[in-house]
């Protein structure tokens, strides 16, 4: 009996080990018409902070019509990745604001 | 007058418009209460062209260009009232700010006797000409002057910003051919 309580332990361990790990917030600023970090990489689940120091309008605008997110100046957003990829964005209204987010499943 | 320019400074005035070069030699180093007025200035004269362009204006990318000229041109008046309030500095008046003024409102003119295909063409290319201008006076005058570190610093972003604004304009007046 104490064995197979043992095993139940055990299996109980290995389980919240299996679980992934709780999902990761990211923040990403715009300064000065500047990305930064260019590249970011995150999971599925994680949390992006978009925070806009500017006092002007921004736009996270991805290529491939994932996402859009307004940044009025100086306020921020946040989005939860959903979907896998290699997504470039940009800004709209500065074109020039360019960077990468790499989501792994 | 022009002799104490250096070349840098020479070479970017030619090729900014006749007003701003002139302006330019006008006074010989603009203050900060003329730069702070200058600066709004040109900021006044490429809202209210984009004003016009709204109501216009035929191509859509023209369209969407006026509407990001409006924002960005907004929001740097808005912190430049902010700073000078901030400052204590009252914007001065000058003889580049009315020649910029003067300039602006006849180019209005001219463009308000167009429609459709040639307005968009014509106030897109002046947006190019304007942009390069402004900037050029920014790089080689207007923050080279300016003494007080923040109103340098707003100078910078907002040519960091509008020479994004000559590239967008450049690049809708290839796409209008
Ligand atoms: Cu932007």
């Amino acid at each position: 009996m104490p064995g197979r309580l043992a095993s139940i332990a055990l299996a109980a361990v290995l389980l919240s080990m299996v679980v992934p790990a709780r999902a990761a917030t990211i923040e990403i600023t715009m300064d000065n018409l500047v990305i930064a970090p260019p590249e970011v990489s995150a999971k599925i689940g994680d949390t992006i902070t978009w925070v806009n120091r500017d006092f002007f309008a921004h736009t996270a605008t991805a290529r491939n019509g994932d996402f859009d997110v307004m940044l009025p100046p100086k306020k921020s957003a946040t989005s939860v990745l959903k979907k896998a990829g290699t997504i470039e964005y940009y800004c709209r209204y500065h074109p020039n604001m360019k960077a990468t987010l790499k989501i792994e499943p | 007058m022009l002799i104490r320019w250096s070349a840098a400074a020479a070479a970017a005035m030619m090729l900014s418009s006749p007003v701003l070069l002139q302006g330019a030699s006008a006074a010989d180093k603009p203050t900060d209460p003329q730069i702070a007025h200058i600066a709004y200035t040109a900021g006044v004269i490429d809202i209210n062209a984009a004003k016009q362009a709204q109501k216009k204006a035929k191509s859509k990318d023209v369209k969407a260009f006026a509407k990001d000229m409006l924002r960005d041109h907004e929001a740097v008046n808005k912190q430049a009232l902010a700073l000078v309030k901030k400052l204590n500095v009252t914007p001065e008046d000058n003889e580049t700010s009315k020649a910029l003024s003067k300039q602006a409102a006849d180019k209005m003119a001219e463009l308000d006797k167009l429609d459709g295909a040639a307005f968009d063409k014509a106030y897109v290319a002046n947006e190019v000409a304007y942009h390069k201008a402004v900037n050029g006076a920014l790089e080689t005058q207007l923050i080279p002057s300016a003494s007080n570190a923040e109103l340098k610093s707003l100078l910078q972003t907002g040519l960091k910003i509008f020479q994004g604004h000559q590239q967008h304009a450049e690049h809708v007046a290839a796409e209008l051919k």
